[in-house]
């Protein structure tokens, strides 16, 4: 019993590589694609959040910049030599701006794409831990950090286009267009296999005694630094990890999107990160990419039927979790909730007892003894 | 009035701390031998709190030094005053409360805490066979996997004690560490806390005077945030100044009790 619980979230994992893309439309596969690449930025929230106890709101800041970092490079990818992405040419830029240069190299945009948000989160989180900014008033300056991020964006039409955004489908890649169906199926591959393999950085990360300083953070930050541990370091070095991932996750995600934009950085998004993490299960890694992939493929489901419906399903959802569910979703089924619920419809799971009592002779003795007394046990 | 004369591991020199113009230490001054058990007594709002506040780095006195092992603490973070060598164990216990006892121990066990040793390196056998004479020591081996927040409240007492130990300080500061202990317990403590002075320097500060007589060691009593006098526990309780500030205190509770019994 125990051990399928287990397993069965895996076995879900691997069918969904080997036989969705058989089996699915590739409109389907691809947004199933895209959801499971927002489950890399959701595992970097269950990081800092579920172990850590830091709310961001702001991981849309280092989803978009990896996002960026990939359209940048696949806009360049889709050009004849010499010339500049088109949209230069309604803001009279003659000349590419000097930081589009580095992203020709695709091993310089490979980097870029973790390397840059894990700076920025770096140097972003350091400033704050290190003045002890925590709990609501860091949940504040992520999301103010966000605005900024974004209105900033969105104003440098002459930089990156601004409000519209770089797409990224017209490029080719190995002589494939990235937009093709071909491609779409290999970036789900490679979506998969990151997942995983983001998922099991952040179990290597958590199980050993670093993820204990990582809880003991959250639990007791002050007991912590008196025991002679800088609670600053760590913050910060799982903060940047956090956003290296988000990065990962927005380049994934433009790829399979075919367009990066401010967007990304839209403070409603951020927040909806944070939302499939609780509904997943926080500190259960996961439980992120399953509430990450869940949720958003019951937003596409429901908003292709009822559009105006989705936002209140998403609220009641979080609702619910925050009321009947603190655990999430895996935190639930790892507590042995599908046993309530079976005991809940009248059939009652077999409490576990020792099987060897029964059979013991002096216990069955006794048991006859007590048989023989009125009013005793039957 | 310091037992030994050899030089302080741990001193006070002439601190002050004000909150707001409320003076909660006002020139306190004291020193503590090496391996000396020192407990600290005094009424509620006497500044013991904030005596150990200023030492371990969480409060910056206003005016005065505090001297460890021959340099100033003044301005040093919390954390790197805890890997000097001077530990706290906290009023009520904190512990981990979703990590086991086990993991509790290996957190605090003495070695590096850098993030990056946490995370490629593993504990050496050293630190492991200490975390277990440790689980040992305090009795919780039965319970070194289950949470620690589901321990009795003495478990988690002793278990914060033990993580104190496995910091190995030199200077252990130590809060009230049988509130809310039964009898046996608290003898036990007890004698814990005195085996350990000798490698050890310990501070206690607690509110049970049968505790503290059955320590037997120096006295310091606090009043208004500077020291009222030092002594044998006798000559503390016979000291008439003493026993005016804990009887002039009315509704003291358990001061009361315990310093009138001997007076």
């Amino acid at each position: 019993m125990a051990k399928w619980r287990t397993w069965l979230p895996w076995l879900l994992l691997v069918a969904a590589g080997l036989i969705l893309p058989a089996i699915l439309p590739p409109f389907r596969l691809n947004l199933l694609g895209r959801f499971l690449s927002l489950g890399i930025v959701a595992l970097g929230i269950d990081l800092i959040w579920g172990f850590t106890g830091m709310l961001s709101l702001g991981q849309g800041i280092f989803f978009a910049l990896g996002g960026y970092a990939v359209g940048m490079h696949l806009q360049l990818l889709a050009l004849p030599p010499g010339e500049l992405p088109e949209f230069f040419g309604l803001y009279g830029v003659k000349a590419l701006p000097a930081f589009w240069q580095p992203f020709h190299s695709p091993l310089f945009t490979g980097l870029c794409i973790w390397v840059l948000p894990a700076l920025v989160a770096g140097v972003l989180g350091y400033l704050v831990f290190r003045n002890r900014i925590k709990g609501v008033y860091f949940s504040i300056l992520t999301q103010a950090a966000l605005l900024v991020f974004f209105n900033f964006f969105n104003g440098q039409q002459k930089l990156i286009n601004g409000t519209n955004g770089l797409k990224t489908d017209t490029a080719r890649i190995f002589g494939e267009l990235v937009g093709s169906d071909a491609m779409q199926r290999n970036l789900f591959w490679l979506t998969l296999v990151l997942v995983v393999a983001a998922w099991a950085l952040c179990r290597w990360i958590t199980r050993g005694r670093f993820g204990d300083a990582l809880i003991a953070i959250r639990d007791d930050e002050p007991r912590l630094r008196f025991t002679g541990y800088n609670p600053t370091a760590y913050k910060t070095l799982v903060f940047a990890i956090a956003g290296a991932m988000a990065g990962v996750s927005g380049a994934l995600y433009t790829v399979q999107s075919g367009i990066v934009s401010p967007q990304y950085m839209a403070v409603p998004f951020s927040i909806e990160m944070v939302i499939w993490v609780a509904v997943g299960g926080r500190g259960t890694l996961i439980g992120a990419v399953l509430g990450a992939v869940l949720i958003n493929y019951a937003k596409s489901l429901v908003s292709e039927q009822l559009p105006e419906t989705w936002l209140f399903i998403q609220g009641g959802l979080f609702l619910l979790v925050v009321t009947a569910l603190p655990d999430g979703l895996v935190g639930w089924w790892r507590q042995g909730g599908p046993r309530q619920i079976q005991a809940m419809v009248g059939w009652p799971p077999l409490a576990p007892t020792y099987p060897g009592l029964d059979l013991d002779p002096a216990v069955q003795a006794e048991r006859e003894a007590l048989g023989s007394i009125p009013g005793g046990a039957p | 009035m310091t037992v030994s004369a050899s030089t302080p591991v741990l001193e006070l020199r002439q601190v002050s701390v004000s909150f707001d113009g409320f003076l909660a230490l006002n020139d306190l001054n004291l020193s503590l031998a090496p391996g000396e058990l020192r407990a600290v007594i005094g009424p509620n709002g006497a500044g013991k709190t904030t005596f150990l506040d200023v030492i371990t780095g969480k409060v910056r006195p206003t005016k005065g030094d505090v001297v460890f092992r021959g340099r100033s603490l003044l301005g040093i973070a919390e954390h790197r005053i805890a890997r000097l060598g001077i530990g706290r164990k906290f009023q009520t216990p904190r512990v981990y409360q979703n990590l086991t006892p086990r993991r509790n121990l290996e957190l605090a066990v003495k070695g590096s805490h850098a993030p990056f040793s946490l995370l490629f390196g593993g504990l050496d056998s050293r630190q492991r066979d200490r975390v277990q004479q440790l689980l040992a020591v305090v009795g919780l081996e039965a319970h070194a996997s289950q949470r620690a927040g589901s321990l009795s409240h003495g478990q988690k007492q002793w278990l914060e004690i033990a993580m104190l130990l496995a910091q190995d300080p030199y200077v252990l500061l130590v809060d009230e560490p049988v509130a809310g202990l039964s009898e046996e317990e608290t003898e036990r403590t007890g004698a814990l806390l005195r085996s350990l002075a000798g490698d050890h320097t310990v501070l206690v500060i607690e509110h049970d005077m049968d505790f503290i007589r059955e320590l037997d060691c120096p006295v310091t009593v606090l009043h208004e945030g500077h020291v009222l006098c030092e002594g044998p526990m006798d000559a503390v309780q016979s000291d008439p100044r003493v026993i005016e500030v804990y009887l002039g205190v009315e509704d003291s509770g358990v001061e009361d009790s315990g310093v009138e019994a001997d007076a």
